[in-house]
C-alpha cells in the first residue's frame, strides 16, 4: 500500500484496490454495524468465559508469585530506612559536611540528636542501625547504645533553661509556644486516643527552626506513639538543645508576639551566659564510634530513598564515600558462588544429558506395555521424598559409605585412604544429577515419541547404517527434547537449595544457600533480594540466549 | 508360477513370519515377482501384506524361508545395504532437511560426488515436477507434492526395486488418482521394478501388472487385475475385489465345467464350478452386480431366470443400483448403465433376472 502512495503511476494491483476499498469503506454485517465491531461482540462473550475460567489461577499467580517476586525486586534497591529515620542528619551532612576525611560540625551531630532521640522513642534505631551494619560493621551497636545515651543529650541546657525559669519545665510553656492555639483548644480536655494531629503555631518555624522541628517530632512521637498528650508531658532534653542552638545562634526573638514573648526573650537573654557543651562531646561520651568519619559516610553514602548498594554486595563491590570500590578480598565470595553455580548446573545439565538420553531412546522404542512399566521406575524417585533421597546419598557417598566400603572390599581403594565423595562439588554433582534426571528423560521421551519410526527405516532404506540414520535423521528431531530438558534441568538446578545444603559441604554450595542465609539468618533481606535477581537475571539471558540460538519454538514438552 | 523362479527378480521361498512364537502372520509364501514388473499386494488389514513388504526391505527378518534378490539370499543383508527405494505412508521426509537435502541424502550416504549428485538430483525433481522446490522444506509442501518429494528420493538413487507401503492412503480421492496413474507410468517408464502395498482394490486393480490378494497370511490368489475381477477363486476374492452378490446354495450335480446349484428357497441356476468338486456341497454363488439382467431381450435364450422384487433404487449418476430380494437374499445389487433406453425401475416391482452361466461362480461357501 505504502508502494502505491509513493509512486503514483503505480497502478494497484486487484488485491491492492480490494484491499483500498476495504480500507475506505469497511465491511458491514447484514444489520449495516461494522463487521469488525459485530465480530468483537461476537467474540466478546467467548473472551470474557475464557478469562473467567483462568481467573481463580490468575489471581492466585498474582497473589503468591508475581507479587512476592515484585516486592523482592522492590526491595533490592529500597532504601528509605535511612532517609526515613534520620532525615535532618541527612540534610545537614548534605549541607555542611565536606571534608570527608573530618568529622562533621555541630550541626550534623545536633540533627542526629533529634532524629536519633524520635527513632529511640519509636525503637527504629536499632533497625537502622543493622541495615547501616551491613555496609560498615560495627554501626549496629553503636546505634543500640546510642538510643539510651541520647536521653541525655541536652541535659546540661535543659537544667539551666529550668533554673533560669522554672515554667520552662512545665509542658504547658511548651505548647503555648510551638503549638496552634487552634490545636490547643482542639487537643484540651480530649481523650488521648482523639487528640488531634499536631499542628505548629504560625512563624515559629522562622524565628526557631530547629526547636520547631524537633518540638514537633517530640509531639508527633508523644501523640502517635505513646498516645499521650502533648499538653502534659514534659518535653526531652534535646528539644532544650534545640532552643540553646536557636537562641544562640540570634534568633530574631523580637519577631514573636505571642502569649511566651517575655519569657523567651528572657531566655535568649540569658543563653549567651550559659554553660556549653559541644555537641560532638555529648556524643562522644555515649560513644567515641561517633568521632569517626567512617560512620558518617557511610550515613551519607546510603541517604537516598534508593540504592545500587545491596547488587553492588551481590557482585562483590561496595559502595564507599569515595565511590564504588571492590570488596575487600577477604570478603569476596558472591561472585565465585555465581561462577560455581553456573559452572555445576552446566555440568547436571550435561550429565543428565549423558545418562537421559539412552534411556529416553529406549523407553521410546519399546512398546507402550513395556515402557510404561520402565517409565514407572524413572518416575519412582518423585514419589520419593526429596529429603529421603538425599539422605540416601549420604549414606551411599560417605567414607564409611556403601559404595566406599564396596571399593575396599575389591581393593581398589586403601582403607586409610577412602574417597571423598560427599561434602564437596562431586557430591552435589552426583545427587542432583540423580534428582534432576527425570526431568530431562520426560521432555526427551515425549519428543522422542512423536518421532515416527519410519524415519529412521527411511534412512536405512536410503542406504544410511544405523550410526547415520541416528545421527543424521533421528538426533536432529529430538534436539528439541534435549532443548527443553536442558533449558528445564538448567534453570531448575541453578536455584537448587536443600540438596547443596546436605551433601556439598563446603565446595559444593550454590549461591541460593547464600540467599536463604540472607533471609533466615542473617536477615539481610535486601541483599538476598539482589542476589535473586541477578539469578533471576540470569536465567532469563540464558532463556533469552537459547530462544536466539535454538529458537524456543523449537522445545517441545510433548 | 514356481518358487525359485529362475527368471524371478524377487523370489520369496516358503517364507514364514510370527512375532510372538504362537501364531503366523505369514504363513508359507511363495512369491516370484519378475524384472520390471508392477506387483500390488492387495488385503486388509492384519493379512501380513506389510509384513512381507517390511520382510523385503529387511526391516523384519523372516521367521523361515528364505528371500532373495536378482539371485542373490538377502536375509542377511542390512536394510542400508539392499538398495531398495521405499515410500512410506506418511512419506517420511526428513523434516529438518530441505527437499533438496532429502533427496541428496542417499547419495551423500553412498559418497556420490557433489556435481554429481545435484545432476541427480535436478533429474529426479525434474521427473516428479517438482523441480521449483528444491529449497523448501517438507513442512511447507502440500500432502501430494510430499509424496511425489519422497518417490523422487526412492528413486534418486536408481534402485532397482522399489517398495511403497501404501504410498496414498492419506490423500485425497481425486490427488490419489492422478498420482496413481504418475507412479504407474514412472514405473514403467523407468524400468523398475516395484511391490506396492494397499488396501485400496481400486488402486490395485488400476496400478498393477499382477495383483497378490493376502488374507489370514496367505496369498489367495496372484493374477492380473481382469482375471482377478473376472474370475476369483474362492469367495474371499469373489467378495474383497469390487462390489459381488452372493446366493448360498448346495450343488446339485456338476457336469465338467457346468454346475447346477439349487438355492437355499429351491430353485435352481446354472454356475461354473471353481473350487466345489461333488454334488451335496454347500456353495457360495457370486454374481457381478453388473453382469446381472433383467431386460429379456438381452439375455441368452436357455438361461436360468429368478424371481426378484426391487426393494430399492439407487440413481447414482453414470449408473442406477437397484437393491432387489432375490431367493431370500435382501441385499442383492443390480448395476445398470445410466443409457438412453435404460429403464428406471420402481419399489414393489417384480422382475425375471438372469444372467450368464459364466458369469455365475459357484464357490467356496
Amino acid at each position: 500500500m505504502t508502494d502505491a502512495t509513493a509512486e503514483p503511476t503505480h497502478r494497484p494491483s486487484p488485491r491492492e484496490q480490494k484491499e483500498m476499498a476495504e480500507q475506505d469503506g469497511p465491511m458491514l454485517a447484514a444489520d449495516g454495524t461494522p463487521l469488525k465491531r459485530s465480530l468483537n461482540r461476537a467474540l466478546r462473550a467467548q473472551k470474557l468465559r475464557a478469562l473467567m475460567l483462568i481467573a481463580p489461577l490468575l489471581i492466585f499467580i498474582l497473589v503468591t508469585f508475581v507479587a512476592p517476586i515484585a516486592d523482592m525486586l522492590f526491595r533490592s534497591v529500597e532504601n528509605q530506612i535511612v532517609s526515613e529515620t534520620v532525615p535532618r542528619t541527612i540534610v545537614a551532612l548534605d549541607e555542611t559536611w565536606s571534608d570527608h576525611d573530618a568529622v562533621p560540625g555541630e550541626a550534623v551531630f545536633a540533627a542526629m540528636a533529634y532524629d536519633l532521640k524520635e527513632a529511640a522513642e519509636r525503637r527504629e534505631h536499632t533497625r537502622l542501625g543493622s541495615r547501616l551494619n551491613y555496609e560498615t560493621t560495627g554501626i549496629s551497636s553503636l546505634f543500640r547504645r546510642s538510643g539510651r545515651g541520647v536521653d541525655d543529650v541536652g541535659e546540661i541546657y535543659a537544667d539551666q533553661f529550668i533554673e533560669l525559669d522554672e515554667a520552662w519545665e512545665e509542658p504547658a510553656t511548651w505548647t503555648a509556644l510551638m503549638a496552634d492555639p487552634e490545636w490547643i483548644a482542639d487537643a484540651e480536655g480530649t481523650e488521648d486516643e482523639d487528640i488531634p494531629r499536631f499542628r505548629l503555631a504560625d512563624g515559629i518555624a522562622d524565628i526557631l527552626p530547629e526547636t520547631a522541628s524537633a518540638y514537633a517530632g517530640f509531639a508527633r512521637v508523644i501523640i502517635d506513639q505513646d498516645g499521650d498528650n502533648p499538653l502534659e508531658e514534659e518535653p526531652w532534653n534535646t528539644i532544650y538543645l534545640a532552643l540553646y542552638r536557636d537562641l544562640s545562634a540570634g534568633a530574631d526573638v523580637s519577631a514573636y508576639d505571642g502569649p511566651q514573648a517575655r519569657r523567651l526573650s528572657a531566655a535568649a537573654e540569658a543563653v549567651p551566659g550559659f554553660e556549653s557543651e559541644p555537641v560532638s562531646v555529648m556524643f562522644e561520651d555515649i560513644d567515641e564510634d561517633w568521632l569517626d568519619p567512617q560512620v558518617w559516610g557511610t550515613i551519607d553514602a546510603f541517604s537516598s530513598r534508593y540504592t545500587a548498594g545491596y547488587y553492588l554486595a551481590a557482585i562483590d563491590m561496595q559502595l564507599t564515600p569515595e565511590g564504588i570500590e571492590p570488596q575487600p578480598e577477604e570478603q569476596r565470595i558472591y561472585l565465585l558462588l555465581f561462577k560455581r553455580t553456573l559452572f555445576m548446573s552446566g555440568v547436571i545439565m550435561g550429565m543428565c544429558v549423558l545418562l537421559g538420553y539412552p534411556v529416553a531412546f529406549l523407553l521410546a522404542n519399546l512398546p507402550l506395555r513395556t515402557s510404561n512399566l520402565l517409565m514407572i521406575l524413572v518416575l519412582l524417585p518423585f514419589w520419593t521424598s526429596l529429603l529421603v533421597r538425599t539422605s540416601a546419598w549420604k549414606v551411599l557417598l560417605q567414607q564409611e559409605g556403601v559404595i566406599n566400603d564396596t571399593l575396599v572390599w575389591i581393593g581398589l581403594v586403601a582403607d586409610n585412604d577412602r574417597l571423598q565423595l560427599i561434602n564437596n562439588q562431586l557430591g552435589t554433582i552426583i545427587a542432583m544429577t540423580h534428582i534432576l534426571l527425570p526431568f530431562m528423560i520426560l521432555p526427551l521421551y515425549s519428543v522422542m515419541q512423536t518421532i515416527p519410526p519410519s524415519y529412521v527405516r527411511a534412512a536405512k532404506s536410503l542406504g544410511a547404517n544405523d550410526w547415520t540414520a541416528f545421527w543424521r535423521v533421528y538426533f536432529p528431531q529430538s534436539v528439541p527434547g534435549i532443548g527443553a530438558g536442558c533449558i528445564l534441568v538448567f534453570i531448575l538446578s541453578i536455584g537448587y537449595y536443600i540438596t547443596p545444603e546436605l551433601v556439598g559441604g563446603r565446595t559444593g554450595t550454590f549461591i541460593s544457600n547464600r540467599i536463604a542465609f540472607h533471609i533466615s539468618e542473617s536477615l539481610n533481606w535486601g541483599l538476598a533480594a539482589a542476589l535473586g535477581a541477578i539469578l533471576l537475571g540470569a536465567v532469563l539471558i540464558l532463556y533469552w540466549a537459547y530462544d536466539r540460538i535454538v529458537g524456543i519454538d523449537n522445545v517441545k514438552l510433548g | 508360477m514356481t518358487s525359485g523362479d529362475a527368471a524371478a527378480f524377487v523370489a520369496f521361498d516358503r517364507v514364514q513370519k510370527s512375532y510372538d512364537g504362537e501364531t503366523l502372520v505369514v504363513k508359507d509364501l511363495n512369491l516370484a515377482i519378475g524384472k520390471g514388473e508392477f506387483l500390488t499386494m492387495l488385503g486388509p488389514s492384519g493379512s501380513g501384506k506389510t509384513t512381507c513388504l517390511m520382510m523385503l526391505a529387511g526391516f523384519e527378518t523372516a521367521t523361515h524361508g528364505e528371500i532373495t534378490l536378482d539371485g542373490r539370499p538377502i536375509n542377511n543383508i542390512p536394510p542400508h545395504k539392499r538398495g531398495i527405494g521405499m515410500v512410506f505412508q506418511n512419506y517420511a521426509l526428513f523434516p529438518h532437511m530441505t527437499v533438496a537435502e532429502n533427496l541428496a541424502f542417499p547419495l551423500e550416504v553412498r559418497g556420490i560426488g557433489k556435481s554429481d549428485r545435484e545432476e541427480k538430483i535436478k533429474r529426479a525433481l525434474d521427473m516428479v515436477q517438482m523441480g521449483d522446490f528444491a529449497g523448501r522444506r517438507p513442512a511447507q509442501l502440500s500432502g501430494g507434492q510430499q509424496q511425489r518429494i519422497a518417490l523422487a528420493r526412492a528413486l534418486v538413487f536408481e534402485p532397482e526395486l522399489v517398495l511403497m507401503d501404501e504410498p496414498l492412503g492419506a490423500l485425497d480421492k481425486q490427488l490419489r488418482e492422478t498420482l496413481q496413474f504418475e507412479i504407474t507410468k514412472l514405473a514403467h517408464d523407468l524400468g523398475i521394478t516395484t511391490v506396492y502395498v494397499t488396501h485400496d482394490q481400486t488402486e490395485a486393480l488400476t496400478m498393477s501388472d499382477r495383483v497378490a490378494v493376502f488374507d489370514d497370511g496367505v496369498i489367495q490368489q496372484l493374477d492380473a487385475p481382469d482375471i482377478l475381477y473376472e474370475e476369483p477363486k474362492n469367495s474371499f476374492v469373489a467378495q474383497f475385489i469390487g462390489e459381488n452378490n452372493t446366493l448360498h446354495g448346495t450343488v446339485e450335480r456338476i457336469d465338467g465345467d457346468a454346475a447346477v446349484v439349487r438355492l437355499d428357497d429351491g430353485s435352481q441356476i446354472d454356475t461354473i464350478p471353481v473350487n466345489v468338486d461333488k454334488p451335496g456341497q454347500r456353495t457360495l454363488v457370486s454374481i457381478r452386480p453388473e453382469r446381472v439382467e433383467f431386460n429379456k431381450d438381452r439375455l441368452a435364450p436357455d438361461a436360468h431366470t429368478i424371481k426378484a422384487e426391487v426393494k430399492e433404487f439407487i440413481y447414482m449418476g453414470d449408473i442406477y443400483r437397484t437393491r432387489v430380494s432375490v431367493a431370500g437374499n435382501d441385499d442383492f445389487i443390480i448395476k445398470t448403465r445410466n443409457a438412453p433406453d435404460q429403464r428406471r425401475l420402481k419399489k414393489g416391482e417384480i422382475l425375471e433376472i438372469g444372467w450368464r452361466p459364466q458369469d455365475c461362480r459357484a464357490l467356496d461357501a
